[in-house]
Order: C-alpha cells, then structure tokens, then sequence
C-alpha cells in the first residue's frame, strides 16, 4: 500500500544516483544517507573549522531541524493567543498589568505582550527561513539540471519491483524475434510520450527496453511552495516599512482632511514621510444606520451601517462615495475602513453676557450596543475659569431601579444629555497631550452632580439650561431638519475611520496563492518512473512493464496495469495487422 | 417574513436535528457491535486471503518477498497469521462495494447513519431558510454545518474505500458535537451582523469546515494506525520470544476487532491522503479568511488569537508532512502529530471561541 517500502526495495533496483533523482536533504526518507563513515576502524579524519561548518550547515538544512523549527513555531505562537498582546489588544494589555501588578512585569521582560515581535519569535522562524532557504537553493539548482536529464537506465531485474507485471508474446512464424520486440518497444515509446512521459530508448543485444519518467511538476511545485514562502515573507517584512494606518472621527456635515492634522492617531511604517500624504479631503454627508426594531429577536442589534462621504482630490471634481463593514473605499492608494460610529451631541455654551463662547458637536463615545456614550467639553476661554464638563448621552433614556440612567434602544426615541461640570484649571495651557475624550478633573472643583449637592444637568435636544455658579447658559441645540418626526435627526452622528495603506497585501496575496498552487502540484502530481523491456526467449517476447514511486503515488500499481493493458492491445493490432 | 413563520420553521429544523442525532447514537451501537464482532470475522481471514489474492496478485508476491527477506521470524505461525491478516484486510479496504465483506451490523450502521444524515441535512437547510442565509454564521451553526459535512465526506469516501470500521468513531463524534452544541450553542435566528456579511463568511467557514472533516477522518486513521502498529509490534515480539508455537501470545496483543483491520502502514499513508487534502483546504481557509480581515478590519493578518489557531493548525500539519518524510519520523511518531494537529482543531472550535478574547467574536453566545 505504502510505496515507500518499494522505494527502499528499489533503490538497489535502480542504479546508482542519476541527475534526475530529486535533491532531499540527507536525512529525507528517500535521502541518501552521507553522514559518519560506516565503519568505526576508520578513524574519521578531524574537523577542521571549514568542515565543522560544513557539519552545521547541513544539520541547520536538515529535514530534522526544518520539523522541530517548525514544531517550535507551533508552540511558541500559542502564548500570544493567552495573553495579551500590545498589537492586537493594547487595552487588554493596560488591564492585565492592572490586575496582575506582579506577574506582568515578569511577563513583560519575558515579551509574552509582544509575542511576535519577540526575540525568541523571531529567532525561530529566522532560523526557520535561513534552514528554508539553505534547502531550496541546492535542491534549486539540482531540478534544473534534473528537468533536461534523460530518464535512467533501465534496471537489469525488473521483476524485483512491486508493481511489476509481464507477458509472452508468441512470435508470428516467418516473423523476425528483433523486429516484434522492436516493434513492442517502439509502440511503448510512443504511448508513454504521449501519456506526458520523457522517455528513452535502453537497447542492448537481444534485450530491448524503453525507461520513462514523469511528474517533474511534482519537485517543481515544491520549490514553488518554498520560495512563495519566503516571498511572503519579504513582502512583509519590506511592505511594513512602506505602510501605514491612522485613525480619524468625522461628525456629519464635516470634513476630514488626509494631513497630520486631523489623525487622531497615525502609524507609520519606516519609509513613510507623514508630511507627504496625499491631501484628500472627506466630507460626511449623512451617516446611516438600521436598528432591529422593538420586540423583535436581535433587538436593537445595529446593521447596515453606511457613511456617504464626499470626496475630494486635489485639482478633481468632487466625487460621492460610501464606506460600509466590509466594503471599504479606496482612494489615492489609501483604504478607508469604517470602524465605529457614535452620536456627537451640539452643545452651545453662553457667558452671562449671552454670547456664545463655545459652539460644537462633541463625538461620545458609545460604551454599551444601546449606545449609552461619554463625553467631554473643555471650555478653555471665556469664561472666568476654565470649565470642563463630563457629560452621558442617551438616544433613549430610561431609568435603572438603582436610579441611575441608562438608554434603552440605541436609536433617537428619548434623547437625553446629562453633564457635570468642573471648574479650574483643564491642564492644557502647559503644552501636554490631552486625550479630547477624557478629563482628568484633579486639581478641579466639582460644580454639579455627585456629592456637591447641586443636581447634574439634564437637556433634550432644544433645551438650555444654568451653568452653576451664573457662569452663563448651556444649551443642548436639536439639529432636526424642519418638519423631521419626533427626534429624529435631533442629535448629529460621527463615524469613526481608518485610514491604511498597504502596499504589502496584493504582494504577500500573490505569493500566497503561488504557494498554494505549488502545493497542490507538490502533493498531487505523482512522480514516477515507468519501464518496458522486451527479451527473445525462444520463440517467444517476454514483455515487461514495471513502474517506481518516487514519493508518495498510491495510484502507482493501477497506473502500471494500466500501461501494461494499453500496450498490450495496441501490440496485438499491431501483429495481428502484420498478419 | 411574519415572525411566527420564522420560528415554527426553526423549531421544525430543532426537531429534524434531534432526530438525526437519535439516529447517529442507534448507527453508533450498530457500528460498536460490528466492531466487537469482527474480531470473530478476522478467523475467518483465510477465506477472504484467497480471495484477496485473486484480486491483486502483484500485491501478495511483493508482500511474500519483502517478508521472507525482511526477518528471520517469518516461518512462524503467528507472524504468517498476521502477514495474512494484514493482506486480506489491505486488499478489503481497498475493495469495490460490491466485493465488500457482508458485515451485517456495519450495513445496519452505514444505513442509519445515511437516514441520520438526511435528516441532518434537512435540519440544516430548514435552518438555513428560516434565517435566510448559509446556516454557518454562529457556533450552533458551525457545529450543525460542521459535523453535515463530516458525516458526508465519511460516506463520500466509503464509495472509494472500505472505512466502516471507523463509523463508531464518526458517529460517536457527531452525537456529541451536535448533541453537545444544539444543548449548549443553539441560539434562536437573529439578524447577521454586519462583518458577517460576505462572501467570505460562505466560503471561509465553508471550507474551513470541509478541511476539519477530513482531519477528522486522518486523526481517526492515525489513532488506529497507533494501536495496530503497537500490536503487530506485539505479535512480532510474542512471536520471536516463544519460538514456533503456533498462536501463542495473540491473545494479549490489543483489541481483538483491530485483527479485521488494515495494517498500520495501510492505515498511515491513507491518514497522509486525507491530511493533505485537509491541509490543502487549510490553507485555502487561512488565505480566505486573510482576504476577508483586510476587507473587514483593515489588515489581512494581526494575530488575533483565532488567527494564531489558525496559523498553529497549519504549522502543525506541516510539521505532520514533514514529519512523514523525514527519516525516524515515519510512523508512530508522525501519527502523533495528526492527532496532536486534530485536538488543535477542535480546541480551537471549541475553547478558543468560548473563552478567548478577539475580534472573532460570533458565537452568537453572550
Ligand atoms: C517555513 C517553513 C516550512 C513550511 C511551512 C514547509 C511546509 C512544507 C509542506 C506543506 C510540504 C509538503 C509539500 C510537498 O511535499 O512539497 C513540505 C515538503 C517538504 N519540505 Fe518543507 N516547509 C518549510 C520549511 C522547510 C525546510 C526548512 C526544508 C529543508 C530542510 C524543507 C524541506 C522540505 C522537503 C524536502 C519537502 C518534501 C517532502 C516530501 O518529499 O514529501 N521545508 N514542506
């Protein structure tokens, strides 16, 4: 069944090594095993640095040290699944120091939260790739010269052979012994060829024989997988320099402009210039939403998530596109993904003199699926002393029994803005990086809410009400257009985006799929050698068919039978026609 | 569509299931006793030997020639008896099904095991329509299409090959994964979420799916391969210790049905087909499912802990191939590695969607 055994067994069969042997590391099944000198009386002369390298060279192209790399890989990538890790989950990171405030720290030297990028990582598929790459280059070189070899000499005893058949064919009386056996040998060269064989003729005196060979693809198709790998590889690992990713919020009716300036955050590759973006702008027109209505199964559970941006390249018309899950849009080489949305509540702040000192929408963040959000105003001019006010949004507000509020369907039916303001100083004169989304209030007075006693502010859209203290006037401004039902529209949305560049992908895809390929004809082409031999006996022509796996070909025997079969009816018209 | 329609039909479809699954448990005591009675069946070998041997000449005489020249045992009794066995049982798992051995409890097995699947498949697809999308898209729905597609890649490859000694190990696998996910997974239909809307969600998880079922099938090869080789280990010992007895020590040399079984080397390199057909499929998933990230979160790979599975399923499985063609890994210890590949896959199905945190989050469990 497993052709491996008949491969051993033949390979006393077949004479010695020829060109079209397929290169295997010394160590393969079929390998040719060149390590230590067989016989210990021989005192195997020293090592010198040369040949130790030699020694470790081989064992680093191995098939040995390929598999434990390769077992080694397996294992180490696990880890990173457990913890984890700064690239995939920095907040999960942030967390699991905050809840294991010992063992983190271990973890960190040990670069469990950089797995990937870890020195121990990276020492083994370098390894890997430089074992990967000593293995190919030979077995390169070898196939070239393999795939214009002639097939090898037929093998003087066939029959030793497992899948081996024969059969006599009588010599038709006035009929000469050479010129049938020629003729069957002749037809058995034709047939193979045709069947995608290389063959060539092995006559001698009396014995006449065709060797053939085919499935070259085979070997082909698994330096094709190797080396696809290894493209992979360096079009990662070069790509990544040439890439980069940013994040930025746009409230409808706004635009985003592709400049340092409105990135909330930008990762650049090592190549990147980030003062050399392409300035397009993007523009919200209106943000779309489906929520699955009240009392029925996935209730509240949000789909059909569209921005309808404008476009606008430099020196071009205007054009509209849209960003949806799944379908980002592609621009000046850059993709834009949607990667969150929220609602962005107007808030308009007055002194006590009634001018306006203040006027946006604020993008809340969403915490829960029915989008109850924070977020933060900061005040910084205009008023006595700096404010700021950490506010909580609900589309539908509702009360939990503990009093507290939260928002029952994500959808505006019931919107409602609460907000506690502080007072002093916001700590962003002195030139350090606040987050827009967060509010550090130490070294702040708490004006309304929590234990001040004054009650925290509470608006619908349309409403204003008092600052504490006769700072002014705050007002939560609905932004429906004329004649909208109920709240709809009210409060303006924001949509999250992703901005990426990656010029790796298409690269490291085709690799991917030239492996994949590869693979496929490295598994499934069976390569094989095929014999025929005719020999006098007497009045007779003994014909004899015989195939040799090279590798893994469960359908070897039916293949043979199969020629033998062939063959034989194209043998027996041919006679009979001589007749 | 009216909500009420929605759920009879669901609940219709819960009850197809639960159907199936009865009837996978009945084919899996069928299949048990066709186990336990085959061991009786292998005394009959030499019935089956000379019919075998008409069957494929070439394979008995390169089999009579490695034997005779490979050890110095080979005239004795018990060790013929195994060459025998082990013939008759190659050549059985290769036999067309009409040439088949007319193992009465194996058909009871295999024919339950086809009307379970037609009901598994009418469960399947009358889920389908009640949610008017592929039935993949949840870990219910990943189990039900799951374990559809083992049990029909099983009985597409019983055309080609004798496996109905491994009916009780797919069977058995089935009862549980479904019977374990329709308790513990279903979830009532619900819309799709919007990330689930692609294509890739139908040929991902489809394929993904398809690979699975025939590691399925490779892992249940290679653990017989494991205790075959570890008994005729024993036979070959037991035969050179105590001399020429004819017979002596079969008795304690491991389940008596694996006597009726291919040998280990028959069982290993059909386990290596069906492992890289599966690998083949593998990567297929890791290059889909890459493809899809980059639509969906804007990077085709980020060692998101499901794609680590992934990623660790396919080095492992190539460790395997390695592994088969390295010299001292042939056998036994690559073996272990398609098992060791197989509980990957399952842990990865199972306690990777359950209990690790990552985008990969549609269980559709809360
Ligand atoms: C990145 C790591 C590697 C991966 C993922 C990998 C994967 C594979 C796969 C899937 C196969 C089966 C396809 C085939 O038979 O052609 C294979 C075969 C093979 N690989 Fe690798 N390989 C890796 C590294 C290496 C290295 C470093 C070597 C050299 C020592 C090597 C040598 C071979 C050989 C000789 C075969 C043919 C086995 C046979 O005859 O069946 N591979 N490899």
């Amino acid at each position: 069944m497993s052709h491996s055994r008949s491969d051993a067994d033949a390979r006393g069969a077949s004479e010695a090594d020829d060109g079209s042997e397929p290169l295997r590391p010394s160590d393969h099944v079929d390998g040719v095993a060149v390590d230590a000198p067989a016989s210990d009386d021989i005192i195997s002369p020293k090592l010198g640095l040369v040949g130790w390298l030699r020694w470790g060279w081989r064992q680093l192209t191995s098939m040995r040290t390929a598999l434990v790399l390769l077992l080694l890989l397996a294992i180490a990538a696990v880890p990173g699944s457990i913890v984890p890790q700064r690239s995939a989950d920095p907040n999960g990171v942030t967390q699991y120091f905050a809840s294991n405030p010992d063992l983190a720290p271990v973890l960190d030297k040990l670069q469990l939260f950089d797995v990937y990028s870890s020195a121990w990582f990276s020492a083994i598929y370098i390894l890997l790739f430089i074992s990967l790459i000593g293995c190919v280059i030979p077995r390169t070189q070898h196939h070239w010269k393999a795939l214009r070899a002639r097939p090898p000499r037929t093998p003087a005893r066939l029959a030793r052979l497992d899948d081996h058949t024969e059969s006599l064919v009588e010599i038709v009386p006035g009929q000469d012994a050479a010129a049938t056996a020629d003729l069957a040998i002749g037809l058995a060269e034709t047939q193979l060829k045709r069947a995608g064989y290389r063959v060539e003729r092995y006559d001698s005196r009396g014995v006449l024989s065709v060797s053939a060979e085919r499935g070259y693809i085979r070997e082909t198709g698994n330096l094709v997988f190797h080396t696809a790998l290894i493209g992979v590889l360096l079009a990662v690992a070069v790509g990544g320099g040439f890439t980069y990713t940013g994040q930025g919020v746009i409230i409808e009716g706004r635009t985003f402009v592709n400049t340092m300036l409105d990135y909330t955050s930008f990762n650049p590759g090592r190549f990147v210039d980030p003062e050399q973006l392409t300035p397009y702008g993007l523009t919200l027109d209106k943000f779309s939403i489906n929520y699955q209505p009240a009392g029925t199964k996935g209730e509240g559970q949000a789909g059909d998530f569209v921005a309808h941006l404008t476009t606008q390249l430099s020196g071009e018309p205007a054009q509209t596109g849209e960003v949806r899950v799944n379908h980002p849009l592609d621009i000046a080489g850059d993709r834009v993904y949607l990667m969150g949305n929220g609602y962005a509540p107007t808030i308009t702040i007055r002194n006590a003199a009634g001018d306006v000192i203040y006027d946006e929408s604020v993008p809340f963040l969403p915490q829960d699926k029915n989008m109850t959000s924070v977020g933060v105003i900061k005040v910084a001019d205009g008023l006595p002393e700096q404010l700021g006010l950490v506010g909580f949004f609900y589309p539908t507000q509702a009360q939990l029994e503990s009093g507290a509020f939260t928002s029952r369907y994500p959808a505006l039916i019931n919107p409602v803005v609460t907000l506690n303001v502080y007072s002093g100083d916001l700590g962003i004169n002195d030139g350090t990086p606040r987050s827009v989304y967060t509010l550090d209030p130490t070294g702040m007075t708490q004006l309304t809410g929590g234990t001040t006693g004054v009650d925290s502010i509470q608006l619908a859209p349309g409403e204003t009400a008092d600052l504490p203290d006769g700072y002014g006037t705050i007002t939560f401004d609905n932004e429906s257009p004329a004649g909208a039902k109920g709240y709809d529209g009210s409060v303006k949305r924001f949509v999250s985006l992703s901005v990426h560049r990656d010029v790796a992908a298409p690269w490291v895809l085709a690799f991917a799929v030239i492996a994949l390929l590869g693979l496929m004809a490295a598994l499934f082409v069976p390569r094989r050698r095929m014999w025929v031999k005719a020999t006098r006996d007497g009045s007779t022509v003994r014909i004899e068919y015989a195939g040799l796996a090279r590798g893994e070909d469960p359908t070897l025997g039916a293949a043979v039978e199969q020629v033998a079969q062939r063959h034989g009816d194209a043998l027996e018209a041919a006679l009979r026609a001589q007749r | 569509m009216p909500e009420t329609d929605i759920l009879t039909l669901d609940s219709v479809s819960v009850l197809l299931v639960w159907t199936a699954i009865a009837i996978y448990a009945l084919a899996f005591i069928a299949y048990a006793v066709d186990l336990a009675t085959r061991s009786a069946l292998a005394v009959d070998a030499r019935g089956v030997r000379a019919d075998a041997a008409r069957v494929r000449v070439r394979e008995t005489v390169g089999a009579a020639v490695g034997a005779a020249g490979a050890n110095s045992v080979a005239s004795d009794g018990s060790v013929d008896e195994l060459h025998a066995e082990e013939r008759a049982a190659d050549a059985a798992l290769n036999a067309p099904p009409s040439r088949r051995p007319r193992l009465i409890w194996a058909r009871i097995g295999t024919a339950l095991t086809v009307l379970a699947f037609l009901f598994h498949v009418a469960g399947d697809v009358t889920r389908g329509i009640a949610s008017g999308r592929v039935p993949w898209s949840n870990m219910y729905e990943f189990s039900l299409t799951g374990t559809m597609l083992i049990v029909g890649v099983y009985l597409v490859v019983l055309f080609r090959y004798d496996l109905r000694f491994l009916g009780s190990f797919i069977t058995g696998l089935v009862v549980l994964l479904l019977g374990g996910a329709t308790m513990a997974f279903y979830v009532e239909v619900t819309p799709l979420a919007d990330p689930l809307k692609s294509i890739w969600l139908v040929v991902h998880v489809f394929v993904a799916s398809l690979a699975t079922a025939l590691f399925a099938l490779a892992f249940a090869l290679s653990v017989i391969q494991l205790m075959q080789a570890r008994r005729e280990a024993r036979v070959v010992a037991a035969a050179s210790a105590s001399g020429a007895k004819q017979g002596a020590g079969l008795t304690k040399t491991g389940p008596r049905f694996l006597r009726a079984l291919p040998s280990a080397d028959a069982l290993e390199s059909l386990a290596y087909r069906f492992a890289i057909l599966g690998f083949i499929f593998w990567t297929f998933t890791l290059i889909a499912g890459s493809i899809w990230a980059n639509d969906a979160w804007g990077r085709y790979w980020g060692f998101d802990t499901k794609e680590v599975w992934t990623f660790v399923i396919w080095v492992l499985y190539a460790g395997y191939i390695h592994a088969r063609a390295t010299r001292g890994w042939r056998g036994t210890r690559s073996a272990w590695l398609s098992i060791i590949g197989f509980s990957a896959v399952m842990f990865n199905f199972t306690i990777v969607n359950l209990f690790f945190k990552g985008l990969h989050v549609y269980s559709g469990l809360s």
